[in-house]
């Protein structure tokens, strides 16, 4: 079990080590439309993470046999670049990314209208550029963006952060030093108008106060991303706009 | 001023007057696509991005794709293929075509205008042919977003008009994004320079005055022997 002992110390004076509050997120960028070759994309920066999301369809579904007459099928890979991590990470899918690619994909699947692309398939990528704890959940912010820049129908858009806990307190956003030496790590995503859950794990033990806690500070964070994200969109195209009305 | 939403902004409470790219939740309206919103007639949102979907009505130019009989199955710029009939082929009411003689009506590649007929719940997409659907050789094929073809018409049709007029060509733009022009080599440029422009800044206000400027401009330049 990780953080058993804790051998560094993650709070200094009420500051964590970074200088972050222990309510406090790591400084966020959204750029929306990054690449021109896909349907829709986003580059998404969550502290030293960075990651781009590409989304392309509806098209056809491959393999054949895996297409849903009634709905579109969601595809999602997330995927480590090897030179994302200190150590050289082995390219390709392993145990972990599988796992995060189809939580991810649970995550952003009660927003998407699928029903409105019977047979087709909407595949989305979430590559990692750099990660320093927290990839998932930057991934699905990232994703989340480029789904609605692909112009795909959604019920809402997907914010998602992590909290953990650190020398026995809850913090918000851990990174990778507080991740590695942290007791505990919980990403949570969720719709933040309705303030509906859509994807909650937990590594690591809590008490239920501290759970509780721990979910009250990622909900609060999540609507700040989300508010974040709405913005990058809207921008995109009042930026646009300014710039023509200068010429 | 237009306003841009993104999926699952609220957008209104008259939830009777709810229409395209929006859903009702809790007697509100919400927005499904990011786009901007259109409330004249109904509560709408013109999405900024997304790929062509056919409904029955749409007029599109279609491109052969394969041949297989009884059908020609048609590349319509979507996630979609559609099907042309050997029956709806205008030729084909004397004298039936025989299998393995599709492609002397209508060969891989040949550009046709079509009507979409029908589209079923598993998207099976029949075409019919519009009376003239043969589209020629000598003209030029340009493709944009479907979502940005009602900017290139412009206000009933006020932007189209203006292009064709100032243009000297003849164009014809499909429901799916495919645009046909025809006319001279330059005049053709000169068309196909000023929609791309009008497609770049679609979700500006005030555009079909700035393309006539632009057109104006052009117009000019040339009867002074330069350009730009």
């Amino acid at each position: 079990m990780k953080g058993e002992e804790t051998e560094v110390e993650l709070i200094k004076e009420g500051k964590r080590l970074d200088g972050r509050g222990f309510e406090e997120l790591r400084h966020i960028k959204i750029d929306v439309g990054v690449l021109k070759r896909a349907d829709g994309s986003c580059y998404f920066e969550l502290g030293d993470n960075k990651v781009i999301a590409a989304v392309y369809g509806p098209r056809e579904m491959h393999p054949r046999h895996a297409q849903d007459a009634k709905m579109a099928v969601v595809k999602f890979r997330y995927n480590m670049a090897p030179f994302s991590t200190d150590d050289r990470k082995r390219p390709g899918p392993d145990r972990r990314s599988i796992e995060i690619s189809k939580v991810s994909r649970e995550a952003l699947d009660p927003v998407i209208m699928r029903e409105y692309y019977p047979k087709m398939a909407i595949e989305v990528y979430a590559e990692l550029l750099q990660s320093d704890a927290g990839t998932r959940t930057a991934g699905i912010n990232a994703a989340s963006v480029a789904l609605a820049d692909a112009g795909i129908p959604m019920r809402d858009l997907v914010s998602s952060v992590a909290v953990g806990k650190i020398d026995g307190e809850m913090v918000l956003d851990l990174n990778a030093m507080e991740d590695n030496h942290g007791e505990a790590d919980m990403p949570v995503a969720m719709i933040a108008r309705t303030n509906t859950i859509t994807a909650l794990q937990m590594d690591g033990r809590l008490t239920k106060e501290e759970f509780e806690r721990g979910l009250k500070l990622a909900m609060g964070a999540c609507h700040q991303i989300y508010e974040l994200q709405r913005t990058a969109l809207i921008e995109r195209y009042s930026k646009s706009e300014n710039k023509k009305e200068e010429e | 001023m237009y306003k841009v939403v993104v999926p699952g902004d609220f957008i209104s409470e008259e939830t009777n007057r709810a229409g395209e790219s929006t859903y009702v939740e809790e007697g509100k309206v919400y927005a499904t696509r990011y786009g901007i919103v259109d409330e004249r007639e109904e509560i709408k949102v013109v999405a900024l991005s997304g790929k062509y979907v056919p409904v029955e009505g749409d007029v599109v130019i279609g491109r052969i794709a394969e041949i297989s009989f009884p059908y020609w199955i048609v590349d319509i710029a979507s996630p979609y293929d559609a099907r042309l009939h050997v029956s709806e082929f205008a030729g084909a009411s004397d004298k039936k075509i025989e299998f393995g003689y599709m492609n002397s009506y209508l060969d891989l590649g040949d550009l046709i205008m079509a009507k979409v007929m029908n589209v079923n719940v598993l998207m099976r997409i029949e075409l019919a042919l519009k009376e003239d659907f043969k589209i020629g050789s000598r003209g030029r094929l340009i493709e944009i977003s479907h979502t940005k073809v009602p900017r290139v018409i412009g206000r009933s049709g006020s932007m189209i008009r203006m292009l064709k007029e100032k243009c000297k060509c003849f164009i014809f733009i499909a429901k799916n994004g495919r645009i046909w022009i025809e006319g001279r080599a330059d005049d053709m440029d000169l068309a196909s320079e000023v929609i791309l422009k009008i497609v770049s800044e679609a979700h500006t206000s005030g555009l079909t005055d700035r393309i006539a400027d632009f057109l104006d401009s052009f117009g000019k330049g040339k009867s002074q022997g330069k350009i730009g």
